[in-house]
């Protein structure tokens, strides 16, 4: 088989790379592991809605509910509130990610790229050095997929990167261990996405509780790596929604592992471009990834024409990806994961003072980006830790 | 040696993104392992469910 693009993994960010490169006329081949695209789910499925507006024109069948804003807790339990409507906030539409991936890589299918399910890329296929596409697994058939270029959108556990020589192995201070449940529970505010801190109940990362409607919310924790022990995300999970919803029943489990580890050094290679949680361009704050794999994927896709159109895909001919993508989420990833490097260091005594220093501040209209302006101009010693910073 | 425990695992992929010796792979619903794996542990301590143990 061949193409001018492969893309492997029909996430967000390999559809949106795939639809923009084949709409810009490219011979686009899709290529997904799962005989499934979008299941099982390993997220939390908040996006904000102006982000995923500027993209796609969000469906009510992918949307399992919209809230109003965001609500945080203090370890000590005070809680402060952020409103979502007057400017768009990390979250404001909760998806339905089953039927959200399919709908992209519908998407890229209807723009022209042929979409492959249960097919698993084994490796990069070389000639005399130079990249000639990927070697395949189709159904338990072998199949190459001759392409000069292969963007790998592949997700947490991504290998196109390593297998193009770019060292996208995970440190675990760098990536948060992951479990959610989908509960239903009476108590659950369906207006409003709910954020837990403290060390106890999520060391170095937090709680969430996001609405799905109906009573249902994705009740998860992310926690730190390097704090991590075998088992500890979900031992943790159960501890909080024991206390929290006594009544709740889980209805699925989910869990995964989240990037966190800020702008990686490379994110292309001779004839390959990384999109996504496999370039690790998740937000190391929230650990919000969508729309950033999303906005990638759109950059990879028409740096993909671009190159070809050129006839140059060599890691320098692909530069404009890189530059791209870091002047744009790459600079709000960057700036997250000097935050996270101070949160994940405070007590929760310091958490409690920090939460507690916005009680006299009406922060119900801001966004998590305004909320940090004032956390600085309220708190000496994260503006003196993160003086660097320009917020 | 590597333990995997199939009936724990959630085949989530994080064992395989922290791996430094590229000795995991995630196909669908199975955990692969190569002869690489050097039972450095990393894996078992991100493993969100304890699927992972490294046995003497």
């Amino acid at each position: 088989m061949k193409c001018d693009l492969a893309v492997v993994g029909a996430g967000p960010g390999g559809s949106m790379a795939a639809k923009t490169a084949a709409q810009a006329g490219l011979e686009v081949v899709l290529i997904e592991k799962r005989q499934e695209i979008g299941d099982p789910v390993r997220c939390a499925e908040g996006v904000s809605k102006r982000g995923l507006s500027d993209m796609v024109k969000p469906e009510p069948r992918w949307i399992s509910a919209e809230v109003r804003g965001a609500r945080i807790y203090a370890p000590d339990g005070t809680s402060i509130v952020m409103s979502e409507d007057k400017s768009g906030t990390e979250v404001g539409y909760v998806l339905e990610r089953k039927i959200f991936d399919r709908a992209l890589a519908m998407e890229a299918a209807r723009a022209g790229a042929r979409v492959m399910v249960k097919t698993r890329a084994l490796g990069l296929l070389r000639k005399n050095g130079t990249l000639k596409g990927l070697q395949a697994m189709c159904m338990g058939e072998s199949l190459q997929i001759e392409a000069p270029l292969i963007i790998g959108a592949d997700g947490v556990e991504s290998k196109v990167g390593r297998w193009a020589g770019i060292d996208t192995a995970l440190k675990l201070k760098d990536i948060e261990s992951c479990a959610q449940f989908l509960l239903q529970d009476n108590s659950i505010d369906d207006q409003y996405c709910e954020f837990f801190l403290g060390n106890s109940i999520a060391p170095a990362g937090y709680v969430w509780a996001f609405p799905k409607g109906e009573n249902l919310a994705n009740v998860g924790l992310g926690i730190l790596g390097s704090r991590s022990r075998p088992g500890e995300a979900v031992r943790l999970l159960k501890e909080f929604v024991k206390t929290r919803y006594p009544e709740g029943k889980v209805v699925e489990m989910v869990v995964g592992g989240d990037p966190c580890s800020g702008p990686i050094e490379s994110t292309t290679a001779d004839g390959v471009m990384l999109v996504g949680d496999a370039a690790r361009q998740t937000d190391a704050l929230t650990g919000g990834g969508i729309l950033n794999a999303m906005q990638a994927g759109i950059i990879a896709g028409d740096v993909a024409a671009k190159a070809l159109a050129a006839g140059d895909v060599s890691r320098t001919g692909l530069r404009e990806y890189e530059t791209r993508w870091r002047e744009t989420l790459g600079r709000h990833i960057a700036r997250s994961f000097e935050f996270k490097e101070f949160f994940i260091k405070l007590t929760d005594d310091e958490l409690n003072q920090l939460i507690g220093s916005l009680r006299n501040e009406d922060v119900s209209n801001m966004d998590l980006r305004a909320m940090l302006k004032v956390l600085f101009r309220l708190n000496p010693k994260l503006r003196w830790e993160l003086r660097h910073l320009v917020i | 040696m590597l333990a995997i425990n199939r009936y724990k695992c959630c085949y989530c992929g994080a064992c395989v993104g922290v791996c430094p010796a590229t000795a995991l792979e995630l196909v669908e619903t199975w955990l692969e392992m190569s002869g690489d794996c050097t039972e450095c542990g990393l894996c078992t301590r991100i493993c969100p469910v304890g699927a992972l143990e490294v046995k003497a």
